[in-house]
């Protein structure tokens, strides 16, 4: 299995996301609460190039004890990828799609040595 | 180990996707897609793509044949700080269909245009089809398909006939492949006949389109004559689906997501309905009714509710000799894009029903925010080989009677 250089871990500020050719294929490295997660460039749904999207918040909307909504909010925990082309909204930390779990990412394999990052396709 | 990445890493030269991207990059991955399934060597036609008119306003005004307006019109572009686009109507729904900016394409393509030998939207066009894999693509406009719903009809006459002039005269004649449904100015029956004798044989027009989002009935003696010569012209009419916010059935939606999903079939399913059980397919049995942009899950729904209803009125729509759905799948043709294929099963109903193998032709609606790719009817596994054919281009080939013989360039970047 080839192995590719991701940077090193030094390059990485918190919230940042590194796309990396990796010969035929595509990874996101994201550096999300002080870890590293990484994902196929290849969205679930039409095979677009959802790690090359927007790093937004998660959309929430809370329910009042009297079952009344008056706004929405961004979760501060939950942070999501969506992908350019048709937007499915997708957690960097987990993969999910936000709406349905079963719609998901594909996990790519990172090591990291010697303060380097490396990813396995 | 094998270690690639020994000289350091290959980043992306494209890291965040954002309306500043290039087409091509931003489709890179469909290139590639389209090419793994050999679509260079199919003919795909994409009869329904847009190009953002508005963009172009400056130039499309100059076009105004009554010489009051278009001169108000210049003046308007030319010295109106922040000018919107002079005498169009809109959806304030066209604000939000990025999702915030989620998807940048459809809040615009600012890529850089080096080549200045053609008009922008021609290149624009050249690298979607180039990228998509597709051979002839249909452009229509964007915010004017909402000026069915403009409350001074003359201003869709003025401002349709200076469209449909500006894109023959700067957009067709320009690339073989580009082609279009000229606009008819709907809601004044004898300015749309017009166009019809005017402009029906220009070079890259391949056909006629009404703008769904209207309340006038398709059904009206006003229209016969129109139809009549549509039918004598050989060249479809298509009825392009759009929303409209104003509407009162939508008026209690408050989600553009939900107003969206609804008006962009609601409009074609009155049409439909009216089109069906006042006979239009029995009184011009050659004309050719195209049905654009609404999706596909609608026509099942509405074959089973007129057929019901029909057996126990027929007395109510005396001109029909067959049952609705089957106007509705011999005499109509239909769009692919947005195709719903959430429900696997249910979609390879609905494409039995249709009779996809003759009735249905692929469509992108690229650039916007639920556009479709061919490699969507490669996949489907229910379909022959010679279906997705004719799905992704022979039937197109066939209605309107273009040359079936791939063209495009879909090389690897």
């Amino acid at each position: 299995m080839p192995e590719f250089s991701a940077g090193k871990v030094t390059d990485y500020a918190d919230g940042d996301r590194k796309v990396i050719d990796c010969g035929e294929q595509e990874v996101g490295i994201f550096k999300i609460d002080g870890e590293f997660f990484a994902w196929h460039n290849r969205c679930a749904h039409r095979a677009g190039p959802v790690c090359q999207g927007r790093i937004m918040k998660r959309v929430i909307e809370p329910v009042a004890d009297d079952r009344t909504i008056r706004r929405q909010e961004y979760d501060p925990s939950e942070t999501n990828i969506v992908c350019p082309w048709h937007g499915y909204e997708y957690s960097i930390k987990t993969g999910f799609h936000q709406g349905n779990s079963r719609v998901r990412l594909r996990k790519a394999d990172i090591t990291i040595r010697e303060g380097e990052i490396y990813v396995r396709t | 180990m094998n270690i690639q990445g020994r000289i350091g890493p290959q980043y992306s030269p494209i890291q965040e996707i954002s309306v500043h991207t290039d087409t091509r990059d931003i489709l890179a991955h469909a290139r590639r897609n389209a090419i793994r399934r050999g679509l260079q060597d199919w003919f795909v036609c994409d009869i329904d793509a847009h190009h953002v008119e508005t963009v172009s306003w400056k130039e499309i005004v100059t076009y105004i044949e009554d010489p009051v307006v278009r001169d108000n019109a210049m003046r308007f572009q030319a010295e109106r700080l922040g000018a919107p686009p002079y005498g169009l109507n809109g959806d304030l729904g066209l604000r939000y269909q990025s999702v915030g900016g989620r998807i940048p394409h459809q809040d615009g393509q600012r890529e850089i245009v080096e080549e200045t030998g053609v008009h922008r939207d021609v290149t624009l066009t050249r690298r979607a089809m180039d990228s998509l894999g597709i051979d002839n693509m249909v452009v229509f406009p964007t915010p004017m398909l909402f000026l069915g719903m403009h409350p001074q009809p003359e201003m869709e006459v003025w401002l349709g006939g200076a469209y449909n002039r500006w894109l023959i005269d700067r957009i067709l004649s320009e690339d073989e492949r580009i082609k279009s449904l000229v606009y008819l100015p709907f809601n004044t029956p004898n300015e749309a006949e017009r166009t019809v004798e005017e402009l029906g044989d220009k070079k890259g027009v391949i056909g006629f389109c009404v703008t769904s989002t209207r309340h006038k009935p398709v059904h009206h003696n006003d229209y016969m004559r129109l139809y009549s010569m549509i039918e004598a012209t050989g060249k479809p009419l298509a009825f392009h689906a759009g929303y409209h916010w104003q509407d009162p059935s939508l008026a209690t939606v408050n989600r553009f997501l939900g107003m969206h999903a609804l008006g962009f079939v609601w409009c074609n399913m009155v049409h439909m309905t009216n089109w069906i059980l006042n006979g239009i397919p029995e009184r011009f049995p050659k004309l050719k009714a195209l049905w654009v942009e609404s999706g596909l899950a609608w026509v099942p729904f509405l074959m089973q509710r007129l057929d019901d209803q029909y057996l126990m009125r027929p007395s109510e729509a005396p001109q029909l000799k067959r049952m609705p759905s089957e106007y509705m799948n011999h005499n109509c043709f239909y769009t692919t894009q947005p195709m719903e294929t959430t429900h696997p099963k249910a979609l390879e109903i609905t494409l039995e029903m249709i009779r996809a193998e003759t009735q249905l032709m692929f469509s992108s609606d690229w650039p916007h925010y639920d556009f479709d790719l061919p490699q969507e009817i490669c996949d489907l596994p229910f379909l022959t080989e010679q279906a997705k054919r004719n799905i992704l281009g022979l039937n197109a080939a066939r209605i309107f009677n273009l040359d079936p013989t791939p063209v495009k360039k879909l090389i690897a970047s």
